[in-house]
């Protein structure tokens, strides 16, 4: 799959753009002009305010933000981070199984996600996946009441429990792209839904409206260790998040853009998460779709996750 | 023309008495506590409030949601005043309206406070921003509650423009404005409630009956709110506000609160005799859920505040003496507070959608912000109506033009001066 950057570099040589470009500069220093008077803000702090939306950047726009992230981010955790745009590839809707047989509530898949996608690691402690713990023969699917999130057993798994993990089912209908007020978030075509950090204005709308508690956000400045950074990054994924805005699982969109796995899928010591193309005919996930018996979460809700709970056993 | 007595009723806001100073200094102090508390939270995050990934609005939204219950309810007074032309309560719209505008700016600081990112504001505006229309109702909100204040501020600042050049205001104007805030104010309250009701995740929000008893609890807090605050205009200005205007708005509570109590009882029924897993919201807020009980005290505090104001209210004869009525007007605002604000924001969260349960209750620096909020919309409103009053009242104008617009014996009922006489 060809890189954006590459595009990037193709478009920049192009005619045509230089007027605009030369304006947009203009525009750029007319906006550090305005900077001065206010004593300590430095420009790159007004061009973060007037940042446009992730979709309206031109490819100018996109790679002189994404330069000016990378340098705040070296200045912030001493770390070069690389920050990827990898475009959907085509023919591609990505779907994920999980195997509630095989799930031994380990969470290894939990603490492999912090640190693949960068999260807080305390204050707050953001976490994307929440393993539920149920006891055997307790109701569970549609009242999770019974579910103990916070568990903390010797080992596992322990007799007499099941475990079901929940993170971000991918919604076709998405409830949150349908209720946040700034479009900072949505469905790409690819299926996984995303979030422009810059963009959010941290209202919670979609954490309300969210059916699966997917949807976490940066009650403070994240608490990363610089030493646990991982620079591979991509600007609608894991780079590092801003204090204020909505964060969420991207089915891990800096690896599987480039046709690597989740980390969780990666991690699961039991085989218990299958991950791929759902346009596929011949990828594992449409195999566990078509020959066991799946579920999909809350389907009550009409919400249609691409996400699919069976059972191997 | 700006009339002249406009800038001398600006001028006159300098001026008054001691406990006029007095009241403006408590809430300056307030207004700087919260400010500081503000900027507290600005720097180090959201995380200084109480609230947390599975109950993620709280106090700010709680009073937010209040709010523009009461900034609705001035529609309550438009509606007799302007369309049946019920000359008491005709004349004391315009403190309705300034109340509407008070409560609107308390509601967009609230939001404000509440947001993660405040400075990136502009990004929900149409045009320069990336307005999310028509699918989130939250731009809806947005657009009908500005539009709200735009309708209420162009009322009654073109009533005290004319009344300050001693004309009586043009109906030819002022009539399609008000037609049209009448379902505007019913607007706001309803997208309000649609913010809400139509999350599926949260089926404690997801009833249909959740825009009727906004609607029906707003119209009972917010005339509340205004008896007291016309008691209290009339104590301490020449304003003449008649008892039957007051005792009429009282009759007006008691209908909606009816309607609030018979809605609220529907619900009851509904969760209660299903008696589905999606009761328990409501088991949270009436009995406690699972040992946590942080709300039960307090809705049942509401409840017995609703139905006691709704006797109070209902009966004429504790109606209309002022005791039992101020009682009741404390009740019916504490009820509905409860009810319309922590009581219906918190056990939508709870249990949250994974089943779990966090108790929330705000932490200092949210009542403290929350606090200077209260104060800045009481000043609004004491600068404001402190601004109206000389040239509502005519006092501004030459006497043969005062008596002109405002002819003795026109009310009956007692008046602010006979009250100051009784009081000497």
């Amino acid at each position: 799959m060809p890189s954006n950057n590459d595009e990037l570099k193709n478009l920049k040589s192009g005619d045509g753009e230089l007027s605009r470009r030369g304006f947009l500069k203009g525009a750029a220093i007319g906006i550090s002009s305005i900077a001065v008077p206010f004593g300590t803000a430095d420009a790159s702090i007004w061009d973060e305010f007037f940042q446009k939306h992730f979709k309206e950047m031109s490819q100018d726009e996109l790679q002189s933000t994404i330069a000016r992230l990378e340098k705040d981010y070296k200045a912030d955790y001493g770390v070069d981070i690389k920050v990827g745009t990898e475009k959907p590839i085509p023919n591609t809707l990505f779907g994920y199984g999980l195997d509630l047989s095989r799930c031994i509530g380990c969470r290894r898949c939990v603490y492999a996600c912090v640190k693949e996608n960068n999260q807080s690691r305390h204050d707050p402690q953001i976490q994307w996946i929440s393993v539920l713990r149920f006891k055997k023969g307790e109701k569970w699917v549609s009242d999770l009441e019974e579910s103990e999130i916070y568990y903390n057993p010797d080992e596992v798994p322990e007799e007499g429990y099941f475990y079901m993990p929940v993170s971000c089912q991918q919604c076709e209908n998405s409830p949150c792209a349908k209720v946040c007020p700034t479009k900072a978030t949505w469905k790409e075509p690819d299926g996984i839904v995303v979030v422009d950090y810059n963009w959010c204005i941290g209202c919670r709308y979609c954490m309300a409206s969210c059916p699966y508690g997917a949807r976490h956000f940066n009650w403070a400045k994240p608490n990363i260790p610089k030493e646990e950074i991982n620079p591979d990054t991509h600007y609608l994924g894991n780079r590092p998040r801003i204090k204020g805005c909505v964060e969420k699982c991207t089915f891990c969109i800096q690896r599987t853009r480039k046709g690597k796995y989740p980390a969780c899928v990666e991690i699961c010591p039991v085989g218990a998460r299958k991950f791929g193309n759902l346009l596929d005919k011949d990828s594992e996930i449409r195999y566990c779709i078509d020959k066991k018996r799946v579920f999909r979460l809350k389907e009550d809700l009409n919400t249609r996750p691409k996400f699919y709970y069976f059972f191997s056993l | 023309m700006i009339s002249k007595n406009f800038f001398i009723a600006l001028k006159s806001l300098a001026k008054g008495g001691k406990l006029y100073y007095l009241w403006l200094l408590i809430l300056v102090s307030l207004i700087i506590n919260g400010a500081l508390n503000y900027a507290h939270q600005f720097d180090r995050g959201l995380i200084v409030t109480a609230m947390r990934d599975p109950v993620s609005w709280g106090f700010y939204i709680s009073n937010f949601t209040f709010l523009v219950g009461v900034a609705a309810a001035a529609v309550l007074l438009v509606i007799p005043a302007y369309l049946y032309h019920f000359k008491p309560i005709k004349e004391i719209v315009l403190f309705g309206e300034i109340l509407a505008i008070s409560a609107i700016v308390m509601c967009l600081l609230f939001v404000t406070a509440d947001m993660g990112r405040p400075l990136l504001g502009w990004h929900i505006l149409p045009l320069i921003g990336k307005m999310n229309f028509p699918s989130s109702l939250l731009a809806w909100d947005v657009l009908v509650l500005n539009g709200y204040l735009f309708l209420n501020l162009t009322a009654v600042l073109y009533i005290l423009h004319r009344l300050s050049q001693g004309k009586e205001y043009k109906m030819a104007f002022l009539f399609p404005v008000v037609l049209i805030s009448i379902p505007w104010a019913i607007s706001i309250h309803t997208v309000t409630a649609f913010l809400y009701n139509g999350l599926s995740s949260r089926p404690f929000w997801n009833a249909s009956i959740l825009a009727p008893r906004f609607i029906a609890s707003a119209l009972c807090s917010g005339p509340a709110l205004m008896l007291l605050i016309f008691q209290l205009i009339r104590k301490v200005s020449t304003i003449q506000i008649s008892d039957t205007a007051i005792f009429k708005i009282a009759e007006l509570i008691a209908y909606a609160m009816a309607v609030n109590l018979f809605l609220f009882a529907a619900e009851v029924f509904k969760e209660f005799y299903s008696h589905s897993i999606h009761l328990a919201p409501m088991e949270y807020m009436y009995f406690g859920l699972h040992g946590h009980h942080n709300l039960v005290f307090w809705l049942r505090l509401a409840f017995f505040c609703n139905v006691g104001a709704f006797f109070l209210f209902l009966i004429p004869k504790t109606r209309q003496s002022y005791l039992t009525l101020n009682i009741a007007c404390v009740m019916v605002i504490t009820g509905v507070y409860i009810e319309k604000g922590m009581g219906l924001i918190i056990p939508g969260f709870i249990p949250s959608v994974l089943g779990e349960i966090y108790e929330y209750s705000p932490s200092l620096v949210e009542k403290f912000v929350g606090l200077g909020i209260w104060a800045c919309g009481a000043m609004v409103f004491t600068l404001f109506v402190k601004f109206a009053i000389p040239i509502y009242s005519g006092s501004l104008l030459p006497p043969e033009v005062h008596e002109k617009l405002h002819p003795p014996k026109e009310h009956p009922g007692r008046r602010s001066d006979d009250l100051y006489e009784k009081a000497h």
